[in-house]
């Protein structure tokens, strides 16, 4: 495993680039190419592909570094170099058959009511998020949820795009997107629940569903 | 409104996006469910977590590039004509 230095002077780094210096693509690999890696390997669940796109992603960032404008960090430009290049690769790739999501999903009852009683949290996400095993957990979770439906959680809440652009990298309408997000959101905390949840015995006693609404 | 509707609803009524009628129907109903109260602050909490965990500067994301990925790269631009 190489390993990631900072990167005081990035305007001596791109210049170096730029003249084609040996060492400074190297310095960029090894700076970078662990977080991009862990980047691409959100968006594909295939270890081979999210390399091979971190490789096309300094390819394409290295020919075209002329082009970088130095109105952003060169961090945040290879990432969304490398974010396009695993959508790229997710669009051409051959499709693999989609696990339903629809057993992820809150069923309901006849009447309307929510089948499950929903447990409390043990503690609120802020804190149960400050241990480095509970974040572990929610990125195997989130890596779990089906494809069409990570890809968009992905995009929208990690990534932080907007609806109308996590629509058009994915070719799907906006409202399309929209469903999906709010699936993989329902999914998520379907997977993650178990984990959270505090005693069963806290709530023992009530109806599921509640009998006012 | 029923918890159904109420789950169709929660991802608007989250980004301030429900509008006015619904989202006053969707409070009454909130006030009345606890099961649904519970639903919508582990909707929220998920939205959270999930950012929290995949923050890039957070120390346990891999920074370390493996060897051979690093020897790969460096192969291929120079075979790179283009580059």
């Amino acid at each position: 495993m190489g390993t990631a230095t900072p990167v005081d002077d990035e305007t001596g780094l791109i210049a170096q680039l730029r003249a084609g210096d040996e060492s400074a693509y190297e310095q960029v690999v090894r700076t970078y190419g662990g977080r991009l890696l862990a980047v691409t390997r959100r968006i594909l669940d295939s270890e081979e592909d999210a390399r091979d796109v971190v490789q096309d992603a300094f390819l394409n960032a290295f020919r075209n570094v002329d082009r970088f404008e130095g109105n952003s960090k060169l961090s945040t430009w290879l990432h969304r170099i490398a974010v396009n290049a695993a959508l790229m690769k997710l669009r051409t790739r051959k499709r693999k058959p989609e696990q339903s999501i629809e057993t992820l999903l809150p069923f309901f009852l006849d009447d309307g009511h929510h089948e499950e009683r929903f447990r409390s949290w043990e503690e609120p996400v802020d804190i149960a998020m400050e241990r480095a095993e509970t974040r572990q957990l929610v990125r195997a979770k989130i890596d779990e949820l089906p494809e069409s439906y990570r890809t968009v959680l992905v995009l929208r809440d990690i990534e932080g795009l907007d609806t109308e652009e996590t629509a058009k990298m994915l070719g799907l309408t906006a409202n399309a997107a929209k469903i999906r997000l709010h699936r993989a959101r329902q999914a998520l905390r379907t997977l993650l629940a178990p984990h959270l949840a505090g005693p069963a015995s806290a709530k023992a006693g009530e109806t599921p569903g509640g009998k006012l609404s | 409104m029923r918890c159904r509707e109420l789950a169709e609803f929660l991802m608007d009524y989250v980004s301030g996006e429900l509008p006015a009628e619904n989202r006053e129907h969707f409070e009454l109903h909130l006030t009345r469910c606890r099961n649904c109260r519970e639903y919508l602050v582990q909707y929220e909490g998920c939205v959270k977590a999930g950012r929290m965990a995949c923050d890039e500067q957070s120390d346990e994301l891999p920074v370390d590039v493996p060897e051979d990925l690093v020897k790969a790269v460096l192969a291929a631009r120079k075979l790179d004509p283009s580059s």
